[in-house]
């Protein structure tokens, strides 16, 4: 039975560690905004030649 | 190219319809040149991507911004005020944009950096509609970003409010770090509650029982120091003022459960309820978080100085320069430009005055002033540029005076819910039960006292009490979120299903500005006649031109020669060989004795005087409908800043019984709501603009209607979003339903009560019992307000 005590041990070690993890994300700002990440991450990377996308696009 | 009739091309950059079609560039049409230039800067960078993201994104350019009008940002104290960090290489400063509204301005906004290299970073907070930007102090100054901002369409809106109190935009992050510290104390406190629970304390390892105790026991600590400490901060502050408010028994549900717990785990004699306990308190925070949703980007508590410039242009010595307007003093010289706001109550020196007092008196025509004559502050030049002297300070002006009215000085006096009043019965009676339970064993087993009475006060708490309002509050406001009414929070909703009577206020609210009745007068109009009307009238941007040219919205595109405009009085032209004259009665007759009338407009074509526009007020779709719906079940008034012109119309409209009252100043209108809660009603007030504040301040729930959510609209409780007007009734009645929601889950909850109280009065409350009751109870409440919320709303409002 003194596993029981080694595992609830390590478990709340890992537990602890999610913890901390997510008040550092709060910490970091990760929380202020969730909305316009979302919209930055679907934005392309920068067209190469800009004269030439500006006339083609419409 | 000149007049092509039947096809319109939409702005390529802002979607405006197209009036002049020489405007190109690219094959692009544009409205403007504003619109054309930001095109031509875009696309000299590199950044159309700018419009393959969404269709039409950008604003449209039509008014200018006035060159040198953020020249007070060069002014070392401004630029203190509005930096958050400096040092010798950078600065960070954030804007608010209101023009923000698709990704597109995300996208572009962000890409600020490849326009110019000063910049460095930019980032878009875009529900608060702020931009955060990181430039090089050197090679940029605050006032080149503003003006960077502003040539690309998004003009930041830099108030006095931003310059009196430095805020710097923090994020209330407590709130998630107690929520996410009680819901991993609480998932760790179950599930090493487990053995608890499937051997019912009959453990075989007595140092297991023991370890499992003492790690709950440190698990709680955080949620009992830090997670709950909102609830005694609240409970501690009502019973100061002698008011026993719903935190109160919450937090007293805590404590002694939090202190049997203690005592059962040290002396072995059993394992507490700490599950319980951090279970509470993990729900309750989830509740709170619900229901204080926030819409970042509107503002709510907006007073005069949100309005107000930071600086104004004051004339010494034959030297302009811009000062602070906080620094202005009487006997200042200062110059308005068109469309600024004029700060202070002064003296008209020089040029001509066309003021728009529609935001103090609700008044929607400009007025005109002349030489010698006292401009209040607060209207808004409209034409040319003026010069004028100070008689009053900013703090003494007429408008600001409103402000010192004691109904601002009672900072934030919270109404009292239904919720507290309840609650503080059930608290008694808890009481009594407690009592009698103790009595009761007192009398046959003396041992079991403290056990009942305790047992009885942790099962009972009024939790799921809590929970049903709040979680029917917050599903509520999500609701009327959805259908673009904003409200500030969830008290509101109570203080607008409790009303009895609804006040209007007229100009903006129940009507819209931008779209009035024009009705002609005198002789029949020929078709080539209104085109040449319109032809010059499209030629300014003058309210009462824009609703002509809107009015006859004519597809012919005919030139204008020797155009002339006179500000103030009217414009004249050339259109196919003919002299047009149009604007007031004085301008176009030549004769000087006609008092100029508000709403008419007169037309002379040639020497013949043709007739006048009328242009009314049209009022918002849906407005019969609403009154019909209105009147029915609440007393209605308007009160108005406008004259009584429309007073006929109005009456027929909203009945003999309703009052309505004219010529009201933003004070009347405050005195009038006074008065109605003086005799007991209870108001809810429906305005639009600053002459509103007061009255929307003293009313009970004071909602903005606004065509632009985003607009600043003054302090308030809700923002109605104008397209959702003659919805009003139904969102009444829905606040209406809201009520009896809490009270039904309030019944389901009492049933729970009494299945735990029947546990506890005899003692036998077992952790397992507990643990199974208090979740499920939460839950099946939860679940019941949120659902029973959402389909009322979809039979009330679709």
């Amino acid at each position: 039975m003194s596993a029981i005590f080694l595992l609830v041990g390590v478990s709340l070690t890992v537990a602890a560690g999610f913890l901390v993890a997510f008040i550092w994300s709060v910490k970091n700002g990760q929380y202020d905004d969730n909305y316009t990440p979302s919209i930055r991450m679907l934005f392309d990377d920068p067209v190469k030649n800009p004269d030439q996308s500006a006339n083609t696009k419409k | 190219m000149a007049a092509i009739i039947g096809t319109t091309y939409k702005c390529y950059h802002c979607g405006e319809e197209c009036k002049d079609q020489n405007l190109y560039h690219n094959d692009k049409h544009f409205c403007c040149e504003g619109c054309k230039l930001v095109f031509g800067i875009l696309d000299q960078n590199g950044l159309c991507e700018y419009y393959d993201l969404s269709r039409n994104p950008g604003i449209t350019q039509k008014i200018k911004v006035r060159e040198g009008k953020f020249s007070y940002l060069d002014d070392r104290q401004v630029i203190n005020k509005l930096v958050h960090f400096t040092d010798n290489e950078q600065s960070r400063v954030t804007f608010y944009l209101p023009q923000i509204h698709c990704s597109s301005c995300i996208w572009l906004l962000e890409n600020l950096h490849k326009l110019d290299a000063g910049i460095i970073q930019s980032r878009v907070n875009f529900q608060r509609k702020e931009i955060t930007i990181i430039f090089h102090v050197d090679r940029f100054s605050l006032r080149k970003v503003a003006e960077q901002l502003t040539q690309i369409g998004y003009e930041p809106h830099i108030s006095l409010n931003d310059i009196e109190d430095k805020k710097i935009t923090t994020y209330d992050r407590s709130r998630i770090f107690k929520l996410g510290l009680a819901g991993f104390c609480f998932g760790n406190i179950m599930m090493l509650s487990f053995p608890e629970y499937f051997s019912y304390g009959n453990y075989t390892d007595k140092g297991m029982k023991e370890f499992f105790g003492y790690l709950n026991l440190f698990l709680s600590l955080p949620v009992f120091f830090y997670s709950a400490s909102e609830f005694y901060i609240s409970a501690w502050k009502s019973l100061k003022q002698k008011f026993l408010n719903i935190d109160a028994p919450i937090a007293l549900a805590v404590i002694i459960t939090f202190a049997r717990s203690i005592y059962e785990i040290i002396s072995g004699t059993g394992a507490g309820y700490l599950d319980s306990m951090s279970g509470i308190v993990f729900f309750m925070l989830i509740g709170r978080f619900f229901q204080d949703k926030s819409y970042q980007s509107l503002s709510f508590e907006r007073d005069y100085k949100s309005y107000f410039p930071i600086s104004v242009t004051v004339k010494k010595n034959g030297i302009e320069e811009n000062i602070p307007v906080s620094q202005l003093k009487v006997g200042n010289r200062i110059v308005i430009h068109n469309n600024e706001l004029i700060p202070a109550d002064s003296i008209l020196f020089y040029g001509k005055a066309a003021i728009d007092y529609s935001f103090v008196t609700g008044e929607s025509v400009p007025i005109e002033k002349t030489l010698g004559e006292i401009v209040y502050a607060g209207g808004k030049q409209l034409g040319g540029t003026l010069e004028m002297e100070v008689v009053k300070e900013v703090s003494q002006s007429y408008l600001t005076q409103l402000w010192n009215d004691e109904t601002f000085d009672r900072s934030s006096e919270k109404k009292i819910s239904f919720i507290h009043e309840l609650s503080r019965k059930f608290t008694w009676i808890l009481f009594a039960i407690a009592a009698s339970a103790g009595l009761y064993w007192y009398v046959n087993e003396p041992s079991k006292i403290l056990n009942a009475i305790t047992s009885v006060l942790i099962v009972a708490c009024p939790c799921a009490l809590l929970l049903s309002a709040t979680f029917t509050n917050g599903n509520m406001l999500r609701i009327f979120g959805n259908h673009k009414f904003y409200i500030k929070n969830a008290s509101v909703i109570e203080s607008i299903a409790d009303a009895d009577t609804i006040v209007f206020d007229k100009t903006g609210t129940i009507t819209q500005n931008n779209n009035a009745l024009v009705t002609w007068e005198g002789s029949e109009l020929s078709s080539s006649q209104k085109d040449q009307i319109f032809a010059l009238v499209r030629q300014s941007t003058h309210p009462s031109s824009l609703a002509i040219s809107y009015h006859l919205s004519s597809g012919v595109q005919l030139p204008v020669s020797h155009f002339k405009h006179f500000i103030g009085e009217g414009m004249e032209g050339i259109v196919e060989g003919k002299h047009i004259r149009i604007g007031s009665p004085s301008f176009v007759t030549g004769i000087k004795e006609h008092a100029p009338v508000a709403g008419k407009v007169y037309v002379r074509i040639d020497d013949k005087l043709t007739g006048h526009f009328i242009i009314q007020n049209e009022y918002r779709k849906g407005f019969e409908e609403l009154i019909k719906q209105l009147s029915e079940r609440y007393r209605l008034a308007l009160v108005s800043g406008d004259n009584s012109a429309e007073q006929k119309r109005l009456i027929q409209l909203l009945g003999t019984e309703s009052t309505i009252l004219f010529d009201q100043s933003p004070e009347n209108k405050l005195q009038f709501i006074e008065q109605l809660q003086k005799n007991g009603h209870k108001v809810v007030m429906i305005g639009d603009g600053l002459n509103d504040a007061g009255a929307l301040k003293k009313s009970d729930a004071g909602i903005v209607v606004s065509d632009n959510i985003n607009n600043f609209s003054p302090a308030c409780d809700a923002i109605l979003d104008g397209t959702m007007f003659s919805r009003l009734g139904s969102f009444f009645e829905y606040a209406k339903a809201g009520k009896k929601i809490i009270i039904g889950s309030f019944i389901i909850s009492i049933i729970y009560n009494i299945i735990g109280l029947t546990f506890a009065v005899q003692g036998t409350l077992s952790p397992v019992i507990a643990a199974i009751l208090m979740p499920i109870s939460s839950i099946s409440i939860v679940a019941f307000t949120t659902g029973v919320s959402t389909l009322v709303a979809k039979k009330i409002m679709i």
